[in-house]
C-alpha cells in the first residue's frame, strides 16, 4: 500500500516564522502611523493599499505554506483577488457622487439616551 | 490515522490530503464573500459625501491591538501545526489552545469595540456623525468576519479534542491553520479598509 499521504513536495527549510511575524508586527505599525501623517489623502491611500497586500501575500506565503505548495494551487488562491479586482471596476459605471439621488441627506440620528 | 488510506488516489495539487484541496477552495469561495462585502463597501462610501472618519468615529487603537492579536495567534498556529508534524502532541496541544485563546481575546475585544459604538449611537439605522451606511458596512463586515472567528475557535477546539484522541494528525491540523491564517488575513485587509483608510 502506498504511503500517500505523506508524500509531500519537495523538502525545504522551516521558514522563519518569527522573522514573518516581526515584519507582520512592523508593517502594521506602520500602516496605523502612516494615517496620522500629513500627506495627500491619496498617497496614504495608495500606501495602506500595498502595505495591507504585503501583509496578506507574507501570511498566505509563509504561514500558509503557499510559497512551496503547488504553483496551480497558487493560482486557485489568487483567483478571487483577480474577481474582486474586476468586481471594483465593474462597479464603478455605478458609482457616479454627482448622480441624482446619490447625495444622502441623513440628519444625523441622535444619540441614543444614556 | 487519516483518512487518506480509503482512498487508492492522491488529490492532484495536494497529495496530503484531499481535505487541504477542499479547504483552498472553500476559502477562495469565503474570499469572494468577503470581497463582495468590502467592494460594496467601497462603491458606497464612494458615492456617499458625508461619510465619517473612521480614525475619529473607530478606535483605531483597540483595533491595531486586535491586529496584532490575530497575527500572534497565526504564528502560534504554525508553531502548533509544526510541533505536531515532529511528532510533539503536548506542544501540538499547547499551541493549538494559545490560538484559540487569542481567537476568545479578539472577540471578547469586538464585542467591547461594539458595545462602545452602539452606546455612541452608532446603529444599524444611522449614527451622529454622517452617512447613515456608515453603521450597516461596518458591523456587518466586521460582524460576518467575526462569525468567522467564532467558528475558527469552535473549529479550533474539535481539532484539540480530535489530536487528543488519535483520530487526527499533521495534515488535519495544517487544514485547521489554512482556515485559521485565512480569518487572520481577511482582517488585515478589513483593518486596512473599514478602519484606516
Amino acid at each position: 500500500m502506498t504511503e500517500h499521504g505523506t508524500r509531500a513536495h519537495a523538502e525545504h527549510p522551516e521558514p522563519n516564522y518569527m522573522l514573518v511575524f516581526i515584519l507582520l508586527a512592523v508593517l502594521t505599525g506602520v500602516e496605523v502611523g502612516i494615517v496620522f501623517l500629513p500627506l495627500a489623502k491619496i498617497f496614504i491611500g495608495l500606501m495602506l493599499v500595498i502595505l495591507a497586500f504585503t501583509k496578506a501575500v507574507m501570511v498566505a506565503a509563509y504561514f500558509m505554506h503557499l510559497k512551496f505548495e503547488n504553483k496551480t494551487l497558487a493560482i486557485i488562491a489568487f483567483t478571487p483577488i483577480m474577481l474582486c479586482v474586476f468586481l471594483m471596476l465593474m462597479l464603478l459605471p455605478d458609482s457616479d457622487p454627482e448622480a441624482p439621488g446619490r447625495q444622502q441627506p441623513a440628519p444625523p440620528v441622535a444619540a441614543a439616551e444614556h | 490515522m487519516t483518512n487518506d488510506e480509503a482512498y487508492s488516489y492522491e488529490s492532484p495539487l495536494t497529495p496530503e490530503s484531499w481535505g487541504k484541496l477542499g479547504m483552498w477552495i472553500f476559502l477562495a469561495a469565503d474570499a469572494m464573500s468577503f470581497g463582495g462585502l468590502l467592494a460594496g463597501y467601497g462603491a458606497l462610501r464612494y458615492v456617499s459625501q458625508n461619510w465619517p472618519d473612521p480614525k475619529t468615529a473607530l478606535g483605531i487603537n483597540l483595533t491595531a491591538f486586535m491586529t496584532f492579536l490575530l497575527i500572534c495567534s497565526s504564528v502560534t498556529m504554525v508553531k502548533g501545526l509544526s510541533a505536531v508534524k515532529r511528532g510533539d502532541m503536548k506542544w501540538g496541544t499547547i499551541h493549538l489552545l494559545l490560538t484559540m485563546g487569542g481567537g476568545i481575546v479578539f472577540l471578547g475585544l469586538q464585542a467591547y469595540e461594539w458595545s462602545h459604538l452602539i452606546h455612541e449611537g452608532m446603529l444599524l439605522t444611522g449614527n451622529p456623525w454622517g452617512s447613515p451606511l456608515f453603521g450597516p458596512t461596518f458591523y456587518i463586515t466586521t460582524g460576518f468576519h467575526g462569525l468567522h472567528v467564532t467558528g475558527g475557535v469552535l473549529y479550533l477546539a474539535l481539532t484539540v479534542l480530535m489530536l487528543r484522541t488519535g483520530k487526527w494528525g499533521a495534515n488535519e491540523v495544517e487544514i485547521t491553520g489554512l482556515y485559521w491564517h485565512f480569518v487572520d488575513l481577511i482582517w488585515i485587509l478589513v483593518f486596512t479598509f473599514i478602519y484606516l483608510l
